[in-house]
């Protein structure tokens, strides 16, 4: 059906790595963006966790990266691509309470090894890609149930 | 519930968006990782931490807290009060630990639903 294939929306957002004072921007600017689109609320609060924790994940570990987020009729997709250190045991990083955090992050509240595991349960659809040296890719869907 | 009466109950410093305590209270949250409290966590929610810095404003603003309450009478920073008035978060603080004021504030909510 074309109807289900009409594109809404398609953008792509920058965030800077290692800078937790504009952390949250690209995720807020997501989340604004679907509600003004019209999206539904239970999907538009799925893409706003979904959102801040790739970017948080950008910001504590990546020099930079690319976040585009994607919409059609009941579907909102999110892909983040960094530029970072890549995940050697994706196992591993997806295993609850397992971080390689350093102080200064975990003190803020972030690195406690739950960022991938919210990413995963709040998406319909989720993809983990990563290159050690030379980054990781995200592909998150969310759907209309 | 709303804020304004919270406020009123439990004697909360307003540090910032004093104009938005009109919100109603839908529950409250405990916590001070910020991934738990974006998993955990619901729109209307009342939160509870000792995080001051600027990013749990983002996470309340994601979350559509009506509130955050600082606890043990820690203050926000400056960068912290000024995203949250201009994203219309109401900080408070509390002079008691989380313990105590979020036990206070479950009563508050349960006595009233």
């Amino acid at each position: 059906m074309a109807e289900t294939n009409q594109n809404l929306y398609s953008g792509t957002f920058n965030i800077e790595g290692g800078n937790f004072n504009s952390a949250g921007i690209v995720s807020t600017g997501i989340k604004s963006t679907l509600k003004k689109l019209g999206i539904p609320s239970d999907l538009v609060r799925k893409a706003a966790i979904v959102s801040y924790e790739a970017e948080i994940n950008v910001v504590s570990y990546a020099k930079k990266g690319v976040m585009t987020l994607t919409v059609h009729p009941g579907v909102v997709c999110i892909e983040v691509t960094d530029e970072g250190p890549g995940i050697p045991n994706i196992d591993l990083a997806m295993q609850e309470g397992y971080s390689t955090a350093d102080q200064r992050i975990r003190e803020m509240g972030f690195g406690a090894g739950m960022g991938l595991c919210n990413i995963r349960n709040y998406s319909d659809a989720f993809q983990i890609e990563s290159e050690v040296g030379k980054g990781t890719r995200l592909k998150m869907t969310i759907t209309t149930p | 519930m709303k804020i304004e009466e919270i406020v009123q109950a439990l004697g909360l410093e307003v540090k910032c968006a004093k104009d938005c305590l009109d919100r109603e209270v839908t529950g409250g949250y405990t916590g001070d990782l910020l991934s738990d409290v974006m998993g955990n966590s619901k729109a209307g929610y009342i939160w509870i931490t000792r995080q001051v810095h600027q990013n749990i404003v983002a996470v309340a603003s994601l979350k559509e807290h009506s509130a955050i309450i600082l606890i043990n009478s820690s203050q926000p920073t400056a960068e912290t009060m000024d995203k949250a008035e201009a994203e219309k978060i109401p900080i408070m603080v509390s002079d008691l630990p989380a313990f105590e004021i979020s036990g206070k504030i479950y009563n508050l909510l349960t006595a009233n639903s």
